[in-house]
């Protein structure tokens, strides 16, 4: 049955309306493959076996009398920041400990109104804070991929080789995995695990400065961040508003446009959520991107970035250009802005969303001498370190007398760094090519970025401006590095042109192909 | 501009976070690390530019002024650490 978790969700759509399977079996095969794979991999935080069991029940009996829904039978897996009804949902932390909601987000009430099975919820770093997933409550996530090394084997004169590369009394060469355990970037870092080691069809995920796409290019999946507004934000647990969005993890293009499809909607509850009909994804790809004006914006090449990365940009260029694309050029001047002006306001929004968790509404309360007492030993029990950084941050330059000089400034630049966008479409320029990440995957607990904070946030330096100005952007995979690692490229496109960006990542993975890790867990 | 001890203390009191006299210490590295990094705005020229009030442009939505939920006290205390009768405990505020 294991076989059926490396269906993607349009090979399994088909069996599923087609009969040749049940969503009952397809439910199973995904519980099994959690329940060995987790304790290893640690990407689900709450496994939902008997509501997935139910849910798949009701698909089967829709599928049977041909009603099913888009979605009908099809198992995912649900990050822990959406609020979802009855069940675990605690953004990863200690503060909402036993918090389950008596609503459910929009998102997912979309995704189980198509006919979806929720799985369980997935692990992220706490309150979608980190890029490494090593902030949540629940322990560090661990990526299925891991690094190989060629091994020189030397071989007996006697013996034939099992279809290595023998030469006769000589050595042969064999690729072999290190052990040692990276991680799957984050925030949204059990929804790439999951999505990559076959642990749900495709997962939700949300993205703030790059939480969906930075975790999709370390784990050889595909991630796209909608345009702010394209998704409902109501019911999903807030970080910072103005930067927040929604999007899905998936294995390959056309499941991730698939599950955008479901996700977006138009929202009374959301007064930020876009009035404008959700176009069908599926059908931008195939379609010939010739004469397609393709952007390479220079400021993206920055000091100190591996030269696989370079090389894989080049490619990724190549590809297009073949494809009938037109490159161009293209200068994004306030780029190096993006990342500072980002952590002004992502952390004094944070501190205000944040502000909520006082212990008297839900979640953790520790006891105090007084109110006051009593919020602030929850606080700083409730709240990981790296959480408390930034509303510390947040709180510090939203304080008085240092507004104007950090966050109205911050929030000038970020206008600027929106202009540098509208420039260049208004030029012509329909979507925009870079890395979507500075490197390939990195190790569990790792020095230099433990040591200095400003590093790990360095690994959001291609994928910040997105929401900073509020743009689509998406994730695909283009190669692995020498190491063997995944490494992705990113699409950037204009305000509600997500077709562009489904058509262009289509085009990128039929010259890539799509990659799997070799199974260890 | 960077924080000392007395302002890191300040800001952790103002964000409701207790904190010892290590963690502030430890916070006021990482937060004058953090400060540093963003202090490069600066030589950014913004004469002239607005600060961003919306990042998508849209009209401000309206609805009508009519009840569209509640009734849900009990769901709403459901979650509290403690309640009765459908009101939040706190420890007392008011002597």
């Amino acid at each position: 049955m294991s076989d059926l978790t490396h269906l993607t969700i349009s090979q399994a759509r088909a069996k599923l309306r087609g009969k040749e399977i049940t969503a009952t079996e397809i439910t199973e095969a995904y519980l099994s493959a959690i329940d060995r794979a987790n304790p290893a991999l640690n990407a689900y935080v709450a496994v939902t076996g008997d509501k997935a069991r139910d849910m798949a029940k009701a698909s089967d009996a829709r599928l049977v009398k041909g009603e099913g829904g888009a979605l009908e039978g099809i198992p995912l897996g649900i990050k822990d920041l959406f609020g979802t009804e009855g069940v675990h949902t605690q953004a990863c932390s200690h503060v909402l400990d036993g918090f389950k909601p008596r609503y459910e987000s929009t998102v997912t009430s979309n995704l189980w109104a198509d006919g979806a099975v929720m799985l369980g919820k997935l692990n992220m770093d706490e309150f979608a804070m980190g890029s490494s997933n090593e902030t949540s409550y629940y322990g560090p996530v661990i990526n299925p991929w891991r690094r190989s090394r060629l091994d020189t084997v030397v071989m007996p004169t006697t013996h034939q080789g099992d279809g290595g590369f023998v030469s006769a009394g000589g050595t042969r060469t064999a690729r072999s995995l290190d052990n040692a355990q990276l991680v799957p970037g984050g925030s949204s870092g059990g929804s790439a695990t999951a999505v990559s080691a076959f642990l749900c069809a495709g997962a939700t995920a949300t993205d703030t400065g790059g939480s969906i796409r930075q975790p999709a290019a370390f784990t050889g999946t595909v991630g796209i961040k909608p345009t702010y507004g394209r998704c409902s934000r109501w019911g999903i647990v807030a970080f910072a508003s103005s930067l927040d969005q929604a999007g899905p993890i998936a294995r390959d293009v056309r499941d991730a446009a698939i599950l955008l499809k479901s996700m977006a909607s138009v929202d009374p509850k959301d007064t930020t959520s876009v009035d404008r009909p959700v176009p069908d994804y599926e059908a931008a790809i195939g379609k010939p991107i010739k004469g397609m004006k393709v952007g390479i914006p220079r400021e993206y090449r920055v000091d100190g970035m591996p030269e696989e990365i370079e090389a894989l940009w080049q490619k990724g260029i190549a590809w297009l250009k073949d494809a009938g694309a037109e490159i161009v050029d293209i200068s994004l001047p306030h780029t190096k802005y993006a990342l500072p002006a980002y952590y002004i306001v992502a952390p004094a929004e944070a501190s205000s969303n944040l502000a909520r968790y006082d212990g008297v509404r839900y979640g953790l309360r520790v006891p105090g001498k007084d109110i006051v007492d009593m919020y602030e030993k929850t606080r700083a029990a409730g709240f990981g370190r790296e959480v408390k950084r930034r509303i510390m941050i947040g709180t510090y330059v939203l304080s008085a007398g240092y507004y104007d000089a950090y966050y109205l400034q911050a929030q000038k630049v970020r206008n600027l760094i929106k202009r540098d966008f509208e420039t260049v479409f208004a030029a012509g320029v329909d979507v925009i090519l870079t890395p979507a990440t500075p490197s390939a995957a990195f190790g569990v607990a790792d020095e230099d970025m433990a040591a200095d904070p400003v590093k790990m946030y360095l690994n959001d330096i291609f994928t910040v401006t997105v929401n900073m100005a509020g743009l689509p952007g998406i994730a695909v995979p283009a190669g692995l590095d020498a190491k063997g690692l995944p490494l992705g490229l990113q699409l950037i496109g204009r305000p509600f042109d997500e077709e562009t960006l489904f058509q262009t990542a289509a085009v990128i993975e039929q010259a890539a192909g799509t990659f799997q890790p070799e199974k260890w867990w | 501009m960077s924080v000392d001890l007395q302002t890191v203390k300040r800001v952790a009191h103002l964000a409701r976070i207790a904190v010892s006299e290590e963690d502030a210490e430890r916070m006021t590295g990482e937060l004058n690390a953090i400060l540093g990094f963003v202090e490069q705005l600066n030589e950014v020229d913004v004469s002239g530019v607005e600060p961003m009030t919306s990042v998508t442009p849209m009209d401000m939505k309206k609805r009508s002024d009519v009840v569209t939920d509640g009734g849900k006290a009990a769901d709403i205390v459901a979650n509290a650490p403690a309640t009765e009768e459908n009101f939040f405990l706190v420890p007392k505020v008011v002597e």
